[in-house]
């Protein structure tokens, strides 16, 4: 068993295309792929959550390049997040700030951008490979956040979730 | 490079295929230089994958083996017939019933052949069909999965070797008997002396018809044939569609000796059977019921579990007085291969003791069914005339010829275990062309494709019985092996040896681009319809009923659900359910407990279960032997066994339920 995707090389190359039509249409800023300064720094002065929204590079896979959040809350999606939740992600993730396996999930939409949880979801590999933020959660939780073949569709019903377990309404 | 590579070569190979050697691995030998360059034909850098899948019996193993060409590395072995410790079969709750038989559950058999599915005579790239010689079985193996899927068994039969070769559009997969005995059937007498062979013992061959969209097998009928041994077997294709073309040897009827008393005629028979105008006797009702006593195992897709069922009746067609089923085509010296030709216009008999290689005609044959052009008859059956039949003869081509294979261009190639070579010949001159050694004794051989109506060609694998000083010694008992040769060219060329898993015997060849993409990466969750599936880690749980306690176990990196349990009692019978909650490609979990000489082997998103019967009070701990994370050695957890009278309550918990 090998604990890294035998596929990430492929996504990543994925990746680098990506990131040249985004650019290219500069629909979103990216400044490349986190580096290790980038990580380092971060890890000294832990940030306020509102900060890491303002700064922190994003580094999107192929999956999710934008996401539309609307009020109120769709209770459907809500429900439909909390029964995968349930099978795919309670495993690990809490919904109090507890960390087990993976952090609590405990204002984690007021910490991320959407678009980072969509992808940190559908798209972890390229993540994990890519973004600093992501890199520095695994540094801290040492296993791999497994990819569990959340459908786009799907990821956005957890997000609406998630956004519910934070207090939206 | 200039270096030069020498190899062993049987000395008279280089003068003619007259040669003859007493033992299996020749005594003389001489050294003959090997091309240089030939690495590169082989080489599979990192990262890269084979051209072809090459799924090769696995003899004693009791499975299959499934390895990559031209690198001749091996994937995986897929267990079959025997147990398999590494993965759980035959040890897991789900996978038990799939070695159930007549006989009650076997370990163990001889896998011979596998036998590729086909649609219109072409690779398609779905079941692997698998013969278990011993007690007469076929298994059918997903090329998606890679698991045995099902299991049937073979009624009024004993030796399943001629089997289990498909017809042209997997109509069928067929068995015949190579031990030729007294039937099953409730209404004959098993309870006879043996040397009451020529009244009592007969052989079948069997119809096994496989559903076209699920695979699921059914003994559709089978041909009573007088008692010789049924050998080996192949469809005919194209113009022969509609037969099967059986060899058999101890036509001499002997229950002794047979090394010698079997070899005493000049010819045995290629038995051709005519299956369409069998199922017409079927369908009009000429079959005889005949009562006894078979199993039929089944995997299901979705509860990933296996089922047995117990069948009680098959149709037997006698051939003696059927007309029209069955005809014999004499061929020299205890034949064994039978091989077809990609047109199916010929069918090469290989007699293992003949000094030639016989090559029938399909067109000759029917003109002498036509014409009645019989030289007698056999036990009730008619006997064409060799004369009649014969394409012609392939002279002097080598000693003991065993298996042909093509390569679509018009060739031919012959295996000859006693001159231990390859020998390549043209099919419509019948002038042999090309002849490389072997090292040594080669049994089988395979050309990908080589079976259907269109080989790929490209290569040639010898499935050798004798490895000797070709590898590096390991006590009395030395590897199988494989040799692979380049046969694009004029002549062939030896590039590479591979060791193999068990004995092979025949192996087919598929292009990696016919099965890879359809590969299953994993078992999805919603999909799994286990009666015992856990599909949230907050429905795990541990139930009583009676005697019996039932862990309802989650699996993810890097813990199981629940890690500790108490108030197990002796007496007390254990289900481990475990439900692998991974979503992902190649994130297996295992599961092992003190105690019991079993693991379970978890793909993601399935459910396996282990029974396990406590026989001492104390603490056993459990833990994931799959390496699976970082924190894969944390993944470990306790169950408490307490004594039969104790009053410890049933608990169960993980992380803060647990303190």
């Amino acid at each position: 068993m090998h604990p890294i995707s035998r596929s990430s090389s492929r996504l990543c190359e994925c990746l680098r295309l990506v990131l040249v039509i985004a650019g290219a249409g500069g629909a979103l800023v990216f400044t490349g792929c986190g580096s290790r300064e980038q990580a380092e720094s971060a890890a000294q002065a832990a940030p306020k959550p509102e900060e890491i929204l303002a700064r922190t590079p994003e580094v999107h896979g192929v999956e999710v390049k934008s996401v539309e959040l609307t009020r109120p809350l769709k209770q459907d999606w809500v429900a439909a997040g909390r029964a995968i939740y349930d099978g795919k992600c309670l495993a690990c993730h809490k919904l109090t700030g507890d960390k087990v396996v993976g952090p609590g999930w405990a204002g984690v939409t007021r910490k991320r951008q959407p678009v980072w949880i969509m992808n940190m979801i559908t798209n972890v590999d390229v993540m994990l490979e890519k973004d600093a933020e992501a890199q520095k959660l695994l540094e801290q939780c040492l296993v791999r956040m497994p990819n569990q073949n959340v459908t786009v569709e799907d990821a956005r019903k957890i997000l609406e979730f998630m956004r519910h377990n934070d207090g939206e309404s | 490079m200039n270096t030069r590579t020498y190899v062993l070569l049987p000395a008279a190979l280089a003068f003619s295929g007259a040669a003859f050697f007493s033992g299996c691995k020749p005594k003389q030998v001489v050294v003959a230089p090997v091309q240089s360059g030939v690495a590169e034909k082989v080489y599979v850098a990192p990262g890269k994958h084979d051209e072809f899948y090459n799924i090769v019996s696995g003899g004693f193993s009791g499975g299959v083996a499934v390895y990559g060409l031209p690198s001749g590395r091996l994937f995986r072995q897929i267990p079959v017939f025997s147990q398999h410790p590494e993965s759980g079969y035959g040890y897991t709750e789900e996978t038990k019933a799939l070695l159930n038989t007549s006989y009650g559950p076997q370990f163990w058999d001889d896998q011979h052949h596998t036998s590729l599915s086909t649609t219109k005579g072409e690779h398609d790239g779905r079941w692997i069909f698998a013969n278990a010689n011993n007690t007469p079985r076929i298994a059918r193996i997903s090329l998606q999965t890679f698991r045995t899927e099902e299991i049937i068994e073979i009624p009024n039969s004993s030796g399943n070797h001629s089997s289990p070769f498909v017809t042209e559009n997997t109509e069928y997969t067929v068995a015949g008997t190579r031990f030729a005995y007294p039937l099953d059937d409730e209404g004959s007498s098993p309870d006879v002396p043996i040397n009451t062979y020529k009244e009592n013992f007969k052989s079948t061959v069997s119809f096994v018809a496989v559903d076209p969209q699920h695979g699921r097998m059914n003994v559709a009928f089978q041909v009573l044939l007088p008692g010789v041994d049924i050998d080996l077997a192949r469809a005919g294709k194209l113009k022969s569609h509609g037969w099967v073309f059986f060899s058999c040897y101890n036509s001499e009827l002997a229950h002794t000796l047979l090394e010698v008393n079997a070899s005493q005629k000049d010819k045995d028979f290629i038995v051709a059977i005519n299956w369409k105008k069998a199922e017409e006797y079927v369908k009009a009702g000429q079959g005889r019921k005949s009562r006894t006593k078979y199993c039929h195992n089944v995997l299901d897709e979705g509860t990933h579990t296996a089922t047995s069922t117990v069948k009680e009746e098959v149709i037997v067609l006698d051939a003696a007085k059927l007309p029209g089923i069955a005809y014999l085509m004499p061929c020299p010296k205890s034949p064994h291969g039978c091989d077809t030709d990609p047109t199916g216009s010929y069918i090469v008999g290989s007699g293992k003791l003949a000094a030639l290689i016989p090559v029938f005609s399909f067109d000759k044959m029917l003109a002498a069914i036509e014409k009645k052009d019989h030289e007698g008859e056999f036990m009730g059956l008619p006997v064409l005339k060799y004369e009649s039949v014969l394409h012609g003869e392939v002279k002097k081509p080598g000693l003991g010829p065993l298996h042909t294979e093509f390569d679509g261009k018009g060739f031919a190639y012959t295996s000859f275990f006693v001159t231990s070579e390859i020998v390549k010949w043209n099919i419509q001159t019948l002038q042999v062309v090309d002849r490389q050694p072997t090292f040594y004794s080669v049994g089988h051989l395979t050309v990908p494709g080589g079976p259907t109506t269109k080989p790929h060609g490209k290569y040639a694998i010898a499935y050798n019985k004798i490895t000797k000083d070709r590898y590096l010694p390991t006590g009395p008992e030395l590897t199988q092996s494989a040799q692979l040769y380049d046969i694009s060219g004029e002549k062939m060329k030896l590039l590479l040896d591979f060791p193999t898993v068990g004995e092979p015997h025949y192996a087919e060849a598929i292009p990696a681009a016919l099965v890879a993409p359809k590969s299953k990466k994993f078992y999805k969750i919603e999909d799994n319809r286990h009666p015992y599936v856990t599909k949230s880690e907050k429905d795990a749980r541990v139930v009583r009923e009676g005697n019996v306690v039932r862990v309802y176990m989650t699996a993810i990196r890097s813990h199981v659900a629940p890690d500790n349990i108490e108030g197990v009692k002796l007496g007390d019978t254990v289900y481990f359910h475990v439900t692998n909650l991974e979503q992902d490609w190649d994130v297996p979990h295992g599961f092992a407990i003190k105690g019991l000489g079993a693991e379970l082997l978890i793909m993601p998103g399935e459910t396996a279960t282990l029974k396990y019967v406590p026989t001492r009070v104390g603490i056993a701990p459990f833990y994931c032997t799959d390496f699976c994370s970082a924190l894969h050695q944390e993944m470990q957890g306790y169950l408490r066994v307490s004594p039969a009278n104790s009053r410890v309550p049933l608990t169960f918990g993980l992380g803060d339920t647990a303190k």
